[in-house]
């Protein structure tokens, strides 16, 4: 009896070690946030850095109240976040699909090799006036933006994890007699999952990257419109801004699908 | 009658760089409900053999047929086993052990029955909604092969499967297989590197050689031997006198034998 509570003493301790360590990291963390805003708005007061250009965090603060009260800013965030999400789904969602195709044909994947080769060396946001001509200035060409750079990496990624797959579980599937599509469908998919799981998370931060060059070009609505905009009026404050809410929204999406890759991965062993 | 015959079976492996003969005018056949061992130094050619056999590969010459009918038109269920278990890590043990009437469309409530009767014949009882990963080597072989039986296979191919046990299990393993292969008095072909597995599980056992693969010699296991559970048979007086006649067998071969070298085809001038 006596040894158990010791026991358990180790293990208390065990874990308060641990509480504590969290709790130090993240005082670190809130002070290094509280020293940048400080010396951010300090050094603008004092015209160390030129306020016009740099602006401020009260400043910053301000406008993005006084621009969500009257709406402005509203239906630019929905915009750019509608756009993200689907660019990031139609993005990730074709490159598992063209990756499928890949893998379906031995001889369609040796055609199409150097193809895909050159497409994921060439900059994707380089094709964006094609794009806007092609498609027309909106959120079409947009969310193409915010799918066609994380397309060509996810099917390279995918494609190489289905081919990955050990041969013995071909043989396992070939042995009861299995067609292809069983084959990809019992074994190949599933024993791919995990690295397809892992290119969510890279195509989040990309499709942000795709849509905000859009809008750059598109310039009709949205945080990269917004940012331009304060660009072109010499209105720094509106710039800040806008990148201040990307990254907060970058951020909550990409918690987001990590949440998801942890419940996919719980769900899918 | 013979049930599996190999006639003049020949096989090479070919690559850019050049061919293996991996085997070369094989010829055996085996009768309904015997056991044949094949036995034979690493790279031999023994998994071709049954790779063949199954109707995985497609030998290079000669023909293999299974009553009187070429392999590729025989719609018999063939059971293969190899050296680890190759469960999906992501299907429970039952879903596993169903991935055959599963393939076949045959996934019916019956088989599930059958499923369990099995698993408990195994000494398997309620592991069904397991996941691999929390079974011992030993209790996953023993779901590999139920996954093999549920399909009420005419003919076994066991590659090898207790060679990543350790001893204990492998002989447990031994007696089981035997026992379940005799009620229901399959034909099988072992393929090991054991002597003493060979002699203790088959009826006949083929020695073979390598560089190419081919037939060395042929030893019938004595009448009383083959009725016997394995274990027993290792202490059986016959026993001791058919191993050394096997392993001087193989020692002569051990003299000359060297890997296994590929063909290269320069096609410089
Ligand atoms: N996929 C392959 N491509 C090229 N050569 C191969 C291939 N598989 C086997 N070989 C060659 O064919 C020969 C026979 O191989 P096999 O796997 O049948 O031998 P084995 O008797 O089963 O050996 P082990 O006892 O080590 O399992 C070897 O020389 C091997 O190098
Ligand atoms: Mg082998």
């Amino acid at each position: 009896m006596k040894e158990n509570k010791s026991d358990k003493q180790l293990f208390q301790s065990y874990k308060n070690g641990i509480k504590r360590e969290k709790k130090i990291v993240f005082a670190w963390q809130i002070a290094i946030l509280l020293v940048f805003f400080t010396v951010w708005e300090v050094a603008t007061r004092m015209y160390w850095i030129d306020p016009l250009i740099f602006s401020s965090p009260s400043r910053v603060f301000t406008v993005i109240v006084e621009r969500l009260s009257d709406g402005s800013l509203f239906s630019h965030v929905q915009v750019t976040l509608i756009e993200t999400i689907i660019g990031f789904l139609v993005g990730t969602l074709s490159g598992i699909i063209l990756a499928t195709m890949l893998w379906s044909s031995q001889r369609f994947s040796d055609i199409a090799d150097p193809y895909i080769v050159v497409m994921n060396a060439m900059p994707k946001v380089a094709l964006g006036p094609i794009i806007i001509v092609a498609i027309g200035p909106g959120y079409l060409a947009i969310i193409t933006m915010g799918a066609i750079i994380s397309v060509i990496v996810t099917t390279l990624v995918v494609f190489s994890a289905f081919r990955e797959i050990d041969p013995n579980y071909e043989k396992v599937m070939r042995s009861f007699g299995a067609t292809k599509w069983q084959l990809f469908k019992e074994a190949v998919f599933p024993a791919a999952l995990p690295a397809m799981i892992s290119t969510l998370k890279v195509n989040v931060g990309l499709s942000w990257v795709g849509v905000i060059v859009g809008e750059f070009l598109v310039s009709k609505q949205g945080l990269g419109y917004l940012i331009i905009y304060g660009f072109q009026v010499f209105d720094f404050s509106l710039v800040m801004s806008s990148l201040v809410l990307i990254a907060i929204f970058a951020a909550i999406m990409y918690k987001v699908v990590e949440k998801l890759e942890k419940w996919l991965i719980k769900h899918s062993r | 009658m013979a049930f599996l015959t190999l006639d003049k079976v020949t096989h090479h492996y070919f690559s850019s760089t050049g061919y293996t003969k991996a085997l070369d005018n094989i010829s055996f056949s085996v009768k309904e409900g015997e056991f044949v061992a094949l036995l034979g130094p690493s790279g031999c050619g023994k998994s071709t053999v049954l790779s063949i056999i199954s109707g995985i590969m497609k030998q290079t010459a000669g023909n293999v047929f299974l009553e009187q009918k070429p392999i590729t038109e025989s719609k018999m269920a063939i059971g293969y086993m190899l050296q680890q278990d190759y469960l999906f890590p992501w299907k429970t043990i039952e879903n596993n052990v169903l991935l055959g009437p599963a393939i076949n469309r045959t996934l019916t409530s019956e088989t599930k029955e059958t499923a369990q009767e099995l698993l408990e014949e195994v000494g398997l009882p309620g592991v069904a909604d397991k996941y691999p990963s929390s079974l011992s080597g030993g209790m996953r072989q023993r779901a590999a092969l139920v996954r093999t039986l549920i399909n009420d296979p005419k003919i076994l191919l066991l590659d090898e499967p207790f060679s990543a046990l350790d001893y204990q299990t492998k002989l447990k393993l031994e007696d089981l297989v035997s026992k379940l292969l005799k009620t229901y008095q399959k034909t099988a072909v072992l393929v090991t590197h054991d002597i003493g597995e060979a002699i203790a599980m088959s009826d006949r056992i083929i020695v073979m050689d390598a560089n190419p693969g081919t037939i060395a010699s042929v030893f019938d296991v004595p009448i009383e031997l083959r009725d016997e559970q394995p274990f027993l048979v290792r202490r059986h007086p016959k026993y001791q006198l058919l191993f050394d006649r096997i392993w001087n067998e193989l020692d002569q071969k051990d003299t000359h034998v060297t890997s296994s070298q590929e063909v290269q085809t320069d096609e410089r001038e």
